[in-house]
């Protein structure tokens, strides 16, 4: 479900129902399942990113701790994809990368998939 | 099979311009009621496997699903309704006895429904719970009849035993294994939180939850599972199950599919074995030889720990009670017939037992009329749903009651009443471990913590109302309580009189 909750957040729409029917989602958050053990993968915004490093446009960027990518920016080489050790980014479809940026930009505070995880799960918080 | 008798009930109904084929109602389905048809890109439910949990519904993040009743209806018939046609067809296939979950959904009459309660005006004044303290604090235990006072007239404290509780509520007994280790957790947790006790039923207690041994009522039943020395003097009070509201008379059954690993061994016998609870104890065939078991736990636990005696309400309860408070038992647990199980024959939930309300008062009152009421204090359970039942059971003359089915509600159970499938979608009743961490006990013990507190305000929220600053003053106080539609032998058994009358 956060998968859900995640590609619903990227479209800013109102109603789950309409902005998500009929449509592959390309969620930012990722469900890797094996042996009765889900594990959501996302980016980690690590404090020494790679993928930061790697970005020949500078459209990867560090906003405080967290690390965000202009789409405008992005020409969609790639190097990021193959540099993240964790595979947290990914092509969007529209040419440019897509990461997960914690829901900066669109929820009030706290990642949709934190909202949308019903087992309490996926938890945001600070880490030192 | 070529002819299917029976029509689901119940069908899972799908809003196709909101679902947009998440699949998440296939993946949480234990039931596999869901299906995601590749080649038409749409979702499908089978609904003869949907047993109405409503864990999609809860869980579709469109809320384009609903269950409905299927609305398929037989010839009607006052007599033969479709619920006894049904069980008739699934007996005729079967052969077998027919097996139910949790407390009977039958229709006889619910006497706390039909009991209001009292409120001050003018001449008695209300007392504001929130300008006032308000004490909702009980010991539950055998009160001594006199002070006894030293030669320098100090006082000498000769207190059995008892249990204190921040609220006359308790968890009641749901064994590890019947529950799921998380559900465990949940309950232990929030009676620790909530300075009260939870009930480990007749399972035993898992080597991690000993450290909630304050909180803890460790219960020792006729298959006598998980019961030594060191789980005897663990809990704050130890209780003999006699018999349980929703199967007087019979035993238990787990079955061995669930024994494994960890409950294997907190039970104290081999994986794959059936858990068979004998019907009787085979020990205990009088009030003498149950003081025999009393005292022999009394004698384990060096005279420590109050000894709580559970039985099922049935018709001559008063008079077991009466025998039960000379067994040198310190405190009764009386349950009524719409009490939960997780699993029981059919017919017995239904038509065995009596209901609560009405052992409760002619318990209280048997006990009173022959001077032992202090002697043992009083568990009401059997359907406590309400603070409202609460203050009612309490009025009616209980020290405390049990609650178990509003407990699982409040971690997430829909009352589907499977429970003996095994495949509980909540996490409660199951041991699929995959299903089991859907209960997160961080959560569940949050939500019981909730639902207490809750209760614990509309308490006194009540009591304040009827000019009452104690629970204890509202013990056995049934003054405070009025019948409506009931008739005299009601009014007469529960001790209370009509509404409107002086």
């Amino acid at each position: 479900m956060c998968e859900y909750y995640c590609a619903f957040a990227g479209t800013n729409g109102k109603d789950m129902a309409r902005a998500l029917k009929d449509c592959d989602i390309k969620p930012r958050i990722n469900i890797e399942e094996a042996d009765g053990i889900s594990f959501a993968v996302s980016c980690r915004h690590c404090r020494e990113p790679l993928c930061v490093k790697g970005c020949i446009t500078g459209a990867l960027g560090m906003d405080g701790t967290v690390i965000t990518i202009d789409k405008d920016r992005c020409v969609g080489c790639y190097t990021c994809i193959t540099l993240c050790p964790y595979g947290a980014i990914s092509a969007s479809g529209d040419g440019a990368v897509q990461k997960c940026e914690l829901c900066v930009s669109t929820s009030e505070g706290i990642p949709a998939c934190v909202r949308g995880c019903p087992n309490g799960a996926i938890v945001y918080e600070e880490r030192a | 099979m070529a002819v299917n008798f029976i029509y689901p009930e119940y069908e899972a109904a799908r809003n196709y311009d909101r679902c947009i084929a998440c699949r998440v109602c296939e993946r949480q389905c234990a039931n596999e009621a869901h299906e995601y048809l590749e080649d038409i890109g749409k979702m499908a439910c089978d609904d003869t496997k949907c047993v109405n949990c409503h864990r999609c519904v809860a869980l579709c993040p469109t809320r384009a699903l609903k269950i409905v009743s299927s609305g398929n209806t037989y010839k009607e018939n006052a007599n033969w309704d479709s619920k006894t046609i049904n069980e008739l067809y699934k007996q005729a296939e079967s052969g077998g006895v027919l097996l139910s979950s949790m407390g009977s959904p039958c229709g006889h009459p619910v006497y706390f429904d039909k009991i209001l309660i009292n409120a001050s005006q003018v001449t008695n004044p209300s007392i504001d719970p929130l300008r006032e303290p308000m004490e909702t604090k009980v010991f539950l235990g055998a009160k001594p009849r006199e002070i006894e006072r030293g030669k320098n007239g100090e006082l000498i404290n000769n207190l059995p035993p008892m249990l204190c509780l921040s609220m006359p509520v308790m968890f009641s007994a749901m064994s590890y294994g019947s529950l799921s280790y998380n559900a465990h957790e949940c309950l232990a947790r929030a009676a620790q939180k909530l300075e009260i006790c939870y009930n480990t039923g007749e399972g035993g207690l898992h080597e991690n939850f000993y450290q909630y041994g304050a909180n803890t009522i460790v219960q020792v039943a006729s298959g006598r599972f998980g019961v030594h020395p060191q789980y005897l003097n663990s809990g704050a009070a130890i209780e003999i199950k006699m018999g349980q509201g929703a199967k007087p008379g019979i035993g238990g059954h787990l079955p061995g599919t669930k024994i494994i690993g960890d409950i294997s061994r907190t039970r104290m016998i081999p994986e794959g074995s059936d858990a068979i609870s004998p019907a009787p104890h085979h020990d205990i065939y009088s009030i003498e030889d149950l003081r025999q078991l009393v005292y022999s736990l009394k004698e384990a636990t060096g005279y420590k720990k109050p000894i709580i005696v559970k039985i099922a309400a049935v018709h001559n309860v008063a008079a077991i009670a009466s025998g039960i408070a000379r067994s040198g038992a310190d405190i009764i647990a009386i349950d009524g017939f719409r009490g939960g199980t997780g699993a029981a024959p059919t017919r017995t939930r239904d038509h065995v037992g009596i209901p609560i309300e009405l052992a409760l008062a002619s318990v209280d009152q048997r006990l009173r009329d022959e001077g032992i009421r202090d002697d043992i204090s009083i568990i009401a359970g059997g359907s406590i749903r309400s603070s409202a039942d609460i203050i009612k059971a309490i009025a009616l003359g209980a020290d405390c009651v049990y609650i178990g089915t509003a407990a699982l509600l409040a971690l997430g159970c829909h009352l589907c009443r499977t429970c003996y499938s095994g495949k509980c979608n909540w996490g409660i009743a199951t041991q699929e471990a995959k299903l089991v961490k859907r209960l997160n006990p961080e959560i569940g013990y949050t939500r019981l913590y909730n639902l207490l507190t809750a209760w614990r305000h509309e308490i006194k929220e009540m009591l304040g109302g009827m000019g009452i600053n104690s629970i204890e003053s509202l013990k056995g106080n049934r003054l405070m309580l009025r019948g409506v539609g009931l008739n005299e032998k009601e009014l007469d058994v529960l001790g209370i009189k009509h509404a409107g009358d002086k």
